[in-house]
């Protein structure tokens, strides 16, 4: 399976989960695993961060969708580091930049949760 | 003045078939890249044509579940290259000597693919039905 996922919690009561490789119809259900994880355990603020993300597909935006819906329903709210361009170009055809914040490094994604 | 269109020629067709499971959709989407780098393609052009292509099979297998098969046909052209992706059922209608295209076109709760797919190929014709089976046609230009 080509996805690594890794979750860290950050000094600032953040929680930061790393991804990297692909994120598709096979891989998402690991991302969802553990995005759902961290929720369940009442953690709302959020950090994905996709910098080492080669591939995204509309499953993978899903998982983030899906996501932020149930931060929101708590008051909290899910932050992108993002630099990939093609990754990016997806975000904005989708709309969904209007709906993420979307950050070019994770200080400035975990400063914008607080 | 209106300049004339550039003459295109056919290439070749190459034809794929994987299990309609997840874990395969990955290989279609490689095997695309591939043929689409035998055309000067930007590496942008490459990559939209992947992900459209991952979300058409990745359609096919939400939409007929998983356990049977895709059909990837990739007609290439020097100006532009046409992928047809299609699932069993469409194969053991075309067989049946059925019409070529299923008649709904439709994707319930799919539409994000779908409207990724529209957004990335040049020309996207498709029809879904439960019993009919899925059919996705795009065309990708070089350099449109």
């Amino acid at each position: 399976m080509d996805i690594k996922v890794h979750v860290r919690e950050s000094e600032d009561d953040a929680y930061v989960v790393e991804l990297g490789g692909e994120i598709d119809v096979y891989t998402s259900p690991k991302v969802k695993e553990a995005i759902t994880e961290l929720i369940d355990q009442g953690h709302y603020n959020l950090v994905i961060n996709l910098e080492k993300v080669r591939y995204i597909d509309s499953t993978g935006l899903g998982v983030l969708i899906g996501g932020l819906k149930r931060v929101r329903e708590h008051g909290g709210t899910v932050n992108l580091v993002c630099t990939n361009p093609q990754i990016k170009k997806i975000f904005d055809i989708t709309g969904l930049v209007k709906i993420f914040g979307i950050f070019d490094d994770e200080a400035g994604a975990k400063k914008a949760l607080a | 003045m209106n300049l004339p269109e550039p003459r295109s020629e056919h290439l070749g067709t190459v034809e794929l078939r994987i299990p309609s499971k997840p874990e395969w959709v990955a290989v279609a989407r490689l095997a695309v890249a591939a043929i689409a780098n035998r055309l000067p393609f930007s590496v942008e052009e490459i990559e939209d044509l992947k992900l459209a292509i991952a979300e058409a099979c990745t359609i096919c297998i939400q939409q007929g579940g998983s356990g049977q098969s895709i059909d990837v046909i990739c007609d290439v052209e020097t100006t532009h290259v046409r992928v047809d992706v299609r699932d069993h059922r469409y194969r053991e209608r075309a067989e049946g000597g059925a019409p070529r295209r299923p008649a709904v076109t439709a994707v319930e709760g799919e539409g994000l693919g779908i409207f990724l797919i529209q957004a990335l190929t040049d020309e996207l014709e498709y029809g879904v039905d439960p019993q009919l089976g899925t059919q996705l046609v795009m065309t990708k230009r070089v350099g449109a």
